[in-house]
């Protein structure tokens, strides 16, 4: 079984929903990105999703695209992130991490050299953002012989039959963009939400995250009852931007209060 | 002659083009697709892009022949395809138009757009204003800087511009600007897309809209001169005039077509903007095509004199095009271009854009050393007004 199912499995037998941070690696600067990965386990983390920062983010919003630009003035490339994973395993091999990302770093490297590495590196899954299931079948076929998993976004607008699709061709989770808009928006719909999810389900057994929009406790605990696994990032990269001296331990404090929040009312 | 009929129906032109975009704008584009399908050969659509393009634009442009400047080089007669004639002075509104009327059709009130030296943002101000629509342009505050004139016609139009501040605030960081408005508005919003890139079914769209210049070329050529010419020329930046001068010629496989980038201070020194010539595939902006990139798959800062042409990726169809063989792609350098800028001015009275002057500056190496009965045909895609002042800036004088 793979890292990310074990633990979406763990988690099901303890009746708690997983807890999804995302932050820019090489943000604020590259001796950090280790230490927030472990910092974010330390708050409560059941999967990372680790940022591979690129110079065009489409489809982010200025926290995550500022984040992005700061770590590329620290030179962070995809082999630097590749390497990171590879020392926070030395210490933590239990939770999965995921890439996250744009298609052109992967593209740059070839989708083969970048299984390979990725996977040595105990790399569990990537999430190439610009790579929709139309574009992907390339991607996760290697991803599929190297034995990583690929994940996939969904969004309001998914028809019915790329819901079909997505469900065929994703691995892991898939995650769910609850938002119109790029990450960092604001507004989230519970009931809307929850409709949505129900109609996802009906096409896959996949877990389902949900991101965009989440921002606080109260948001967190509410998209829980509902999802599968709650995503969190433009909201921990503003604390990452916000106190770049002391990343890791804000980040962990922010994290532990968002578990706290979703934990409540969860019979220990 | 062989058939030619890209994209494929999921856009792509050999392996590039295609739908490289987050989940979030699949949906928009898939409406865009079917809308686009359902107006394209509609009567009362084609009715109305003719009427514009005649009344408002003052199509079709004519072909000019530039004896002095011919007669300069001793070697091939050179035409100019006159898109500088156009309404608001090149090549750009003919693309406009067409995405403008699809907005109407599809009852969206609010336009957006791109724009790097402002070219596409004032045609696009100008259609809004036409229309009574709402207009948003997007430009790096770079851009805003240096192009201040622009920005105040876009104003003058009822258009808002609004400063992009982050990556290089050039014009592809106010692309990722306009997709990230179009993702959050899609419901009263239409992204007027300025160039033959982007994801499916832009390159497409953008190609047909602008194939106008080729189609007219096709029939004023044999008129004028009894055949068409030997090579078809045009600058290339995104790629939207020479693709529509192109496009309708690709089955005419006596015809050359060459691509004509820009080499900025010359390839050997990295600040150019000659993508097919320097560059490698990769994908940006919704679409796999060449890009100018670091070892890392980053996108690096380009360069060159004229603002259109300074774009760190190219229309997939040219990707294909130079792939395949089809097409030529070459670079010249600012100071060819410039050098043939004053060349025409001096020689024909006829001021070029320095965007344009790229493909003239080919012409001028090309056209010695052919003979006398052979035939150039250069899309002179639009009007130098707008560079007064970067030519005047070159030669040391201030506005």
């Amino acid at each position: 079984m793979s890292r990310i199912a074990a633990r979406f499995e763990r988690l099901k037998k303890e009746g708690r929903k997983a807890l999804i941070p995302f932050f820019t690696a090489g943000d604020p600067d590259r001796a950090s990105c280790v230490p927030l990965m472990h910092a974010l386990v330390a708050g409560g983390a059941d999967v990372i999703e680790l940022g591979v920062p690129f110079s065009d983010p489409m489809a982010d919003g200025p926290v995550i695209q500022r984040s992005s630009e700061r770590a590329l003035m620290h030179g962070v490339s995809l082999h630097d992130v590749i390497n990171w994973v590879a020392e926070f395993r030395k210490t933590d091999t239990e939770t999965p991490v995921v890439l996250m990302g744009y298609a052109n770093p992967i593209e740059s490297m070839g989708l083969e050299v970048f299984a390979k590495a990725a996977k040595a590196a105990g790399v569990d899954g990537t999430l190439v953002v610009d790579y929709p299931p139309e574009e992907a079948e390339a991607l996760v076929s290697t991803l599929d012989r190297a034995g990583l998993e690929t994940i996939f976004l969904l969004s309001p607008t998914t028809s019915d039959s790329r819901l079909k699709q997505v469900a065929e061709l994703g691995r892991g989770y898939l995650y769910y963009v609850s938002l119109k808009g790029v990450t960092g928006a604001a507004n989230i719909d519970i009931a809307d939400v929850a409709k949505r999810l129900e109609r996802i389900r009906s096409f896959t057994q996949l877990p389902i995250g949900v991101g965009f929009g989440i921002r606080d406790g109260k948001t967190a605990h509410a998209i829980s009852q509902v999802a599968d696994a709650v995503v969190i990032g433009s909201r921990l990269v503003q604390e990452v931007e916000a106190f770049p001296k002391d990343a890791p331990d804000k980040v962990r404090t922010f994290m532990a209060d968002i578990r706290a929040a979703m934990d409540a009312g969860v019979k220990g | 002659m062989r058939v030619y009929d890209l994209p494929d129906a999921k856009g792509h032109f050999g392996p590039y083009g295609g739908v490289f975009v987050s989940e979030t704008l699949i949906s928009a584009l898939e409406d865009l697709k079917a809308a686009y399908a359902r107006f394209k050969d509609d009567p009362t659509f084609k009715a109305e892009f003719a009427y514009e393009l005649k009344h408002y634009v003052g199509r079709p442009s004519p072909i000019y022949h530039a004896r002095r400047w011919s007669e300069h080089f001793g070697g091939a007669q050179v035409y100019l395809k006159r898109e500088d004639l156009n309404h608001t002075g090149a090549h750009k509104i003919n693309n406009v138009i067409g995405q403008a009327l699809l907005a109407r059709h599809l009852g969206k009130p609010r336009v957006i757009a791109e724009t790097g030296a402002g070219q596409h943002g004032v045609a696009t101000a100008t259609i809004a204003a036409r229309y009574g629509m709402e207009c948003v342009v997007y430009m790096g505050s770079e851009d805003v800087k240096r192009q201040a004139q622009n920005v105040y016609r876009m104003k003058l139009l009822g258009a808002t511009v609004v400063p992009v501040e982050s990556g290089s605030k050039t014009l592809k960081d106010a692309l990722n600007e306009a997709m990230r408005d179009w993702v959050t508005n899609v419901e009263n919003t239409f992204y007027i897309i300025g160039t033959v890139a982007g994801p499916h079914p832009y390159p497409m769209m953008v190609r047909d809209f602008q194939s106008v210049i080729g189609l007219e070329a096709r029939e004023q050529m044999p008129e004028m001169i009894g055949r068409q010419p030997d090579a078809v020329l045009a600058c290339v930046g995104g790629g939207s005039n020479a693709i529509g001068i192109f496009h309708p010629y690709i089955e005419y496989e006596n015809v050359r077509l060459i691509g004509v980038e820009a080499a900025g201070y010359g390839l050997e020194t990295g600040k150019h903007s000659a993508t097919l010539c320097a560059g490698r595939s990769g994908v940006l902006h919704g679409n796999r095509t060449y890009l100018l990139q670091d070892d890392n798959g980053q996108i690096i800062e380009t360069h060159s004199i004229s603002a259109g042409l300074d774009y760190p990726g190219v229309g997939p169809e040219h990707a294909w095009l130079k792939d395949s063989g089809r097409a030529e792609y070459v670079a010249v350098t600012d100071d060819e271009a410039l050098e043939a800028f004053h060349k025409l001015c001096r020689l024909e009275g006829i001021i070029p854009a320095l965007e344009s002057s790229h493909a003239l500056a080919y012409a001028a190496k090309l056209a010695p050393r052919m003979r006398k009965d052979q035939i150039l045909l250069i899309n002179l895609s639009g009007r130098g007004d707008k560079d007064m002042h970067t030519v005047a800036e070159k030669s040391g004088l201030k506005f």
